[in-house]
């Protein structure tokens, strides 16, 4: 096969190791919150210009590939995901560390990441001019309703009250709207300051309201930061294969569902890891240990999250349209390098295509050492560095973090902002989670609803155009049993008179 | 305590004289240092790809770095809102995109003038283009018209956001060719590109770049350029077929008010140098921008024209009384 060629040029001496370079930056950029895979890349690309063509593309490559991984050490460490699409890490990976297995959902984040990042390649080397079509069938109406579905999923996800989720949604909306409408361009909610002007960037929103509690619960509480064990166990990567082989269908299953809706430009990568997290809770046995540290929680969005790299490329590489911001850099500079989109692309453009593939294969396999390695140290050097240190450390990169998305001070102020009102919050039982999702799906169900609504007008069939799709219908289905199986669940285990899945709605773990 | 107005007026005179000497000075080695490009939108876009294609060639004649940041959010208002507060030295420059910088600042406060944004070179467009599908059965831009006048309102277009040069591509050809369309807008290009392949839409306002980035799926009707495009020489522009209109998305570079004239020239020197540059040319070109080239001492017309054809657009939208 002709990918075995370019295969073999990408493993030279010289471009194995730009790959372990880029792989390990990668890690290291995307863990520290704040600074993400998009940044991480725009670095990179001037370097690439200087570089062989297929040295510069395996280098991007690796340290997209590095950085969406490493995103996981900030979510399990320290509860705060570097992108959108490792919120539901946070889920289960935040408590594991809590509760002294930091170590072990490193492992298993590292064994999950590698599973779905090679199936995500795998899914972009073959059936990637198939699974273009599915991006384009997916108009305004369909986003529409597909952001309505991801708003359902809060209903599945929340710990505690179903309906303080759903205000803290309705909140995260109103959020949203802040700043230059993109559709209409009228200024909404900033109340004549130039500070709001520019929205709520998603990330800064992520770093405030998730890190800024729990850096404010550290100062508040005498406890430390995470359990240790008294005995250092390394890295407990024959436990972690152990879970990893137990939950190998939860794994192919999350990996799967990462790749196909990584395929929508826009929605994909955020909502990806929250449909498999909330798919592999309502498959398991054990629902309610589920947000309280179960390891198949952490497998489901790792493995979700690093398929959505190579289900991202798909709409990148055939038709050109960049499905993450990172993809966008990446295509920019493929651009630069003389790369088309389109049929050409494993025809004459074949050579430049399959390096790339190729070059993202080799730094998923990367990810394996690199990050069993760095994320060992990741773990130890958190737990050993006393409080005192470890909570200016952190608060120190969740300044720089914000103010690097786009050298805004601005981002600073609003991040700190949503900080402590999500620790208030957070005391009245709202999680962060649904605020965010209703401040990501907001604009695309908002743009998506006047878009469809436009086009509606303009064909004079409203209705049909809303509810006429069968792209339309499917996810209108999903959404009501998503808002109707939690309620539909608890009646029937009252009526059962079984305890244990009724008590995991009422209770919240923090 | 008091001070003699003479006393005043000469040390004025004496600093001025002064820095006037320094900033010849520091003009003939400029830049002293990397400068810094601040683009006002995301990475990846057209301004990031054509800034990055110039980045090369500033090394190669300076021998010192262009740096590229991003500094997105509200259409380009967050960035050209902080112009004033960057260093007026000529180290810090900042993409200025047209007609971003007329129309934002016209109906409300977005935190900065048209006047505070000093262009000192404008170096290329993306012309104005409408895009159909191939299989669309829009063959030339009068079925088009004769569509949109049996059924005012139906055909419906995709394009990049309000207020855009899409939209104001848009309204202008609706006047032109006395039509009424349905204009959507997008979250960008690639959004607005997105709807037109997956038969969302009939029809894009789009540019010659977004053509040239399809080119296996997508044709134009008519692009809104003084000439055809090289790479599209089939392709009329609207002025063959008599609707005066040439436009599009005009970028180019600016630096904060009070920055010395002579760094300004330099500046100016330097980026027309690069559009010398035949590689450059080539590259541009085959991306489907075109070049223009708008130096320092010609800016203030360019400006001028440009303000008054888009004022026009303005009222009809709206946007101004």
């Amino acid at each position: 096969m002709e990918i075995l060629t370019y295969a073999l040029g990408a493993l030279s001496p010289v471009n194995l190791g730009l790959a372990v370079i880029g792989v390990a930056s990668g890690i290291i950029i995307g863990a520290l919150p704040g600074l993400s895979a998009t940044m991480a890349v725009a670095v990179l690309v001037p370097v690439t210009f200087g570089m062989a063509p297929e040295s510069a593309l395996i280098m991007l490559g690796a340290i997209y590939t590095g950085a969406i991984y490493g995103g996981s050490y900030s979510a399990i460490l320290v509860n705060t995901p570097g992108t959108p699409s490792a919120i539901a890490t946070t889920f289960d990976g935040f408590p594991m560390a809590k509760r002294g297995d930091g170590d072990l959902a490193v492992t298993l984040s590292t064994l999950a990441s590698v599973a779905g990042g090679l199936i995500g390649v795998l899914a972009l080397l073959t059936l990637a001019p198939l699974l273009a079509q599915v991006a384009l069938s997916f108009g305004p109406v369909e986003y529409f309703w597909l952001a309505i579905f991801g708003l359902t999923l809060i209903s599945a996800l929340s710990e505690g009250s179903t309906l303080k989720g759903f205000i803290g949604a309705g909140f995260g909306l109103l959020l949203s709207t802040i700043g230059v409408a993109v559709v209409g361009g009228d200024t909404r909610y900033t109340f004549g300051s130039q500070v709001l002007l520019g929205g709520i960037e998603t990330v800064s929103a992520l770093i405030g309201l998730y890190c800024i509690p729990v850096l404010i619960d550290l100062v508040a509480t005498p406890e430390a930061h995470l359990k240790v064990d008294a005995e250092q166990r390394g890295i407990r990567l024959r436990e972690g294969l152990g879970l990893a082989w137990l939950g190998k269908f939860n794994l192919f299953r999350s990996a799967s569902i990462g790749t196909l809706v990584a395929i929508l430009p826009g929605a994909g990568g955020s909502i990806a890891s929250l449909v498999s997290y909330s798919e592999a809770r309502r498959a398991s046995r054990q629902p309610q240990t589920f947000g309280k540290g179960n390891p198949q929680g952490v497998l489901a969005t790792e493995a979700a999250n690093n398929a959505t790299v190579g289900g991202g490329f798909i709409p990148t590489l055939v038709l050109g349209i960049p499905g993450t911001p990172p993809d966008a850099v990446i295509l920019g500079a493929l651009l630069v390098q003389g790369f088309r989109t389109g049929p050409e692309l494993f025809t004459t453009n074949a050579s430049i295509t399959y390096t790339f593939i190729a070059g993202l294969f080799l730094a998923t396999c990367l990810l394996l050492p690199l990050g069993l390695f760095i994320g060992r140290y990741a773990f130890k050097s958190i737990i050993t560095i006393p409080k005192a240190l470890l909570v200016p450390t952190i608060a120190f990169m969740t300044v720089i973090g914000t103010y690097a998305i786009r050298n805004s001070i601005s981002d600073v102020v609003i991040m700190l902002t949503l900080g402590v009102a999500g620790w208030l919050l957070n005391r009245y039982g709202f999680r962060p989670s649904p605020i965010v999702l209703g401040l990501i799906l907001g604009p695309i169900a908002e743009q998506g609803f006047v878009q469809g609504f436009l086009m509606g007008r303009a064909s004079g069939a409203m209705f049909t155009t809303f509810f006429g799709g069968p792209i339309s219908l499917t996810i209108i289905a999903l959404s009501v049993v998503s808002v109707f199986y939690p309620i539909v669940k608890e009646r029937l285990a009252r009526r059962r008179g079984d305890p244990g899945s009724l008590g995991s709605h009422k209770e919240a773990s923090s | 305590m008091r001070i003699s107005r003479s006393t005043v007026f000469a040390t004025a005179l004496g600093m001025a004289v002064a820095a006037g000497f320094m900033t010849q000075a520091v003009a003939d080695e400029f830049p002293s240092k990397d400068v810094q490009y601040v683009i006002p939108f995301g990475p990846g876009g057209e301004s990031d790809i054509s800034a990055r294609l110039q980045q090369k060639y500033f090394e190669e004649i300076t021998g010192e770095q262009l740096v590229i940041q991003y500094m997105p959010g509200g259409g380009g208002a967050v960035a050209w809102s902080q112009l004033s507060d960057m260093p007026a030295d000529g180290h810090a420059i900042m993409g200025s995109n047209m007609p971003h910088i007329i129309l934002k600042p016209m109906d409300k406060d977005v935190g900065f003038a048209t006047e505070g944004i000093k262009n000192f070179y404008y170096f290329h467009y993306s012309p104005d283009a409408i895009i159909v599908r191939n299989d669309s059965p829009f063959e030339t831009l009068d079925d088009l018209i004769q569509a949109a006048d049996d059924a005012p309102g139906t055909v419906t277009f995709s394009g990049s956001g309000t207020y855009s040069a899409n939209d104001v591509a848009h309204t202008r050809f609706q006047q032109l060719a006395d039509v009424t369309t349905t204009y959507i807008p997008f979250k960008g290009t690639g959004a607005a590109v997105t709807a037109l392949l997956g038969g969302q839409v009939q029809a894009e306002w789009g540019y010659t770049t977004v053509a040239a980035n399809h080119q296996d799926k997508l044709r134009m009707l008519a692009v809104a350029a003084e000439e055809r495009h090289p790479m599209f020489p089939d392709v009329p522009t609207f002025k063959e077929l008599g609707y005066d209109m040439v436009g599009g998305a005009y970028r180019g570079m600016a630096v904060p008010e009070g920055t010395p004239v002579e760094i300004q020239q330099r500046l100016s020197d330097i980026f027309q140098q690069i559009n010398q540059n035949p590689a450059f040319q080539q590259k541009m070109q085959d991306l489907g921008f075109v070049l223009i080239d708008v130096p320092l001492e010609e800016m203030p017309e360019f400006m001028a024209e440009q303000r008054r054809v888009y004022e026009e657009t303005a009222r009809e939208l709206g946007l101004i009384d």
